[in-house]
């Protein structure tokens, strides 16, 4: 055990490749990674990529269109919706911290705060609210906290994902968020990118390998999996696990930066959340 | 499908379990209780094991299905490569190609010394 652990902490040295450079400025890294999927699937259109790994992969495609023809996400939207209504004990309610337009929510996350100097999340703005006003928190990965975020993503498709990194100390969060996406780690010794940019669209047993580009656009998911909906950190640990690599807690430094990253790269691409996968 | 991959997830866990109960992973996996396992045999349940070797899951192996395509398929391996050769990509296929995908088996301890030799044996058979 204690091996385990020893090698997730260390097995961080940077396996960076071409693909980007340690020195590229974000919006270099932005096109060379946009364009290298272009490269790789000529026949999936840009603004496919908010299907995951559907856009790459017509056999499941089909499958999964089904399901969303009756989609396994509908009654969390329900119970969000009913969730946002409610009123806490001081008579606030979350409209007065995100806004009163749901429509106009979830595109402005995440984004780079000044004040505070940190990665502010759609799921992290919605447990300040409840903070702010004298209420507990919420469970960071599933249950009320990813309805409450399905129905605002719900009420946000359509608009493009437009991740602004407005200085030198949001580029350092964007940084961070790089370095981990290229970072091999865990026992297994794998990168996201190793599984999500080098491997994507190939098989790995029996699953296929989402592109990264993308990734953030339909969040939170139904896994049919796990069963339920779970939040963009909790499918960051799973896959952490997968290489016995120690998870990071869900609204970590890390994983927000990994968010930052991931959006960032998906700049362009229409937000189509909730989604529902395998 | 959905068992193979929840199994792929929790395989961490199930080590540490392993370690934590002190079980010798090679004889709780590879003997499998029968004894009379041939090395051969003990070598191709190390390959297939998920929290082993779980080298479907990246390459192909005539005659299984649901492996994976992301290594090359092993096939003819005899006339391509020496035990020595394959024991050093086993254990550490960085040597060959410092930012490959494919596990540490050996530096990492995925794998013993003697779990490696068994896989060597399996996959030159194929
Ligand atoms: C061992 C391979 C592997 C590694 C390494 C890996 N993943 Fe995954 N990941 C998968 C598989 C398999 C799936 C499920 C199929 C799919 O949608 O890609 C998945 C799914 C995902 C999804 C959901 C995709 C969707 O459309 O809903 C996200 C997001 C994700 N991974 C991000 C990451 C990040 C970030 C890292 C690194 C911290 C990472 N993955 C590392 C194998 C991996
Ligand atoms: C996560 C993916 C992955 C796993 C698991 C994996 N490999 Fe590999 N393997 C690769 C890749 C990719 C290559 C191609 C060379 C490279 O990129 O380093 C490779 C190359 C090889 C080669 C050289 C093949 C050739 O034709 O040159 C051998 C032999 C091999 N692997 C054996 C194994 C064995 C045995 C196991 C299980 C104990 C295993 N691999 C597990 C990904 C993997």
């Amino acid at each position: 055990m204690k091996k385990l652990l020893a090698i997730a902490a260390t097995a961080l040295a940077l396996g960076l490749t071409p693909l980007v450079g340690l020195q590229a400025s974000p919006a270099d890294d932005l096109a060379a990674f946009q364009d290298y999927f272009k490269k790789k699937f000529p026949n999936t259109a840009f603004e496919d990529y908010k299907n995951g790994v559907y856009a790459v992969d017509e056999a499941s495609r089909e499958q999964w269109e089904e399901m969303e023809e009756f989609p396994p996400y509908e009654l969390a939207i329900d119970d969000g919706e009913k969730l946002w209504g409610k009123k806490f004990a001081n008579g606030k309610s979350y409209a007065d911290c995100l806004g009163k337009d749901v429509s106009a929510i979830r595109v402005k996350y995440p984004y780079y705060d000044d004040k505070t100097d940190d990665i502010v999340t759609l799921e992290g703005a919605i447990n300040k609210c409840r903070t702010d006003n004298g209420e507990k928190p919420l469970k960071w990965k599933k249950g009320k906290l990813a309805k409450l975020s399905a129905y605002i993503a719900y009420q946000g498709r359509g608009q493009k994902i437009d991740v602004k990194i407005p200085n030198e100390k949001a580029e350092a969060w964007y940084n961070k968020g790089k370095h981990f996406f290229y970072a091999k780690r865990g026992q297994l010794n794998m990168a996201c990118a190793d599984c999500h940019v080098y491997y994507s669209g190939q098989k790995i047993r029996a699953d296929i390998l989402s592109p990264a580009l993308g990734h953030t656009t339909h969040f939170p998911v139904y896994r049919s999996k796990w069963g339920n909906l779970g939040t963009m950190h909790r499918r960051y640990a799973g896959c952490n696990k997968q290489v016995r690599a120690k998870p990071f807690k869900a609204q970590s430094k890390e994983y927000k930066a990994l968010e930052y990253f991931e959006a960032y790269m998906g700049n362009g691409l229409e937000l189509n959340g909730p989604g529902s996968r395998k | 499908m959905r068992k193979k991959f929840r199994l792929l997830i929790t395989s961490a866990s199930a080590v540490a379990i392993a370690a934590v109960m002190g079980i010798t992973t090679n004889s709780a996996i590879a003997g499998d209780g029968d004894k009379a396992a041939s090395p051969l045999e003990e070598g191709k349940k190390l390959a297939f094991n998920k929290k082993k070797g779980n080298c479907l899951a990246c390459h192909r192996i005539t005659g299984k299905d649901m492996e994976g395509t992301i290594g090359p398929p092993l096939i003819a391996m005899k006339s391509r490569f020496t035990k020595e050769a394959l024991i050093a990509q086993i254990a550490d296929a960085r040597a060959k190609n410092p930012n490959t995908i494919m596990p540490p088996f050996g530096a990492h301890a995925i794998l013993s010394k003697d779990e490696i030799e068994k896989v060597a044996d399996y996959i030159l058979s194929l």
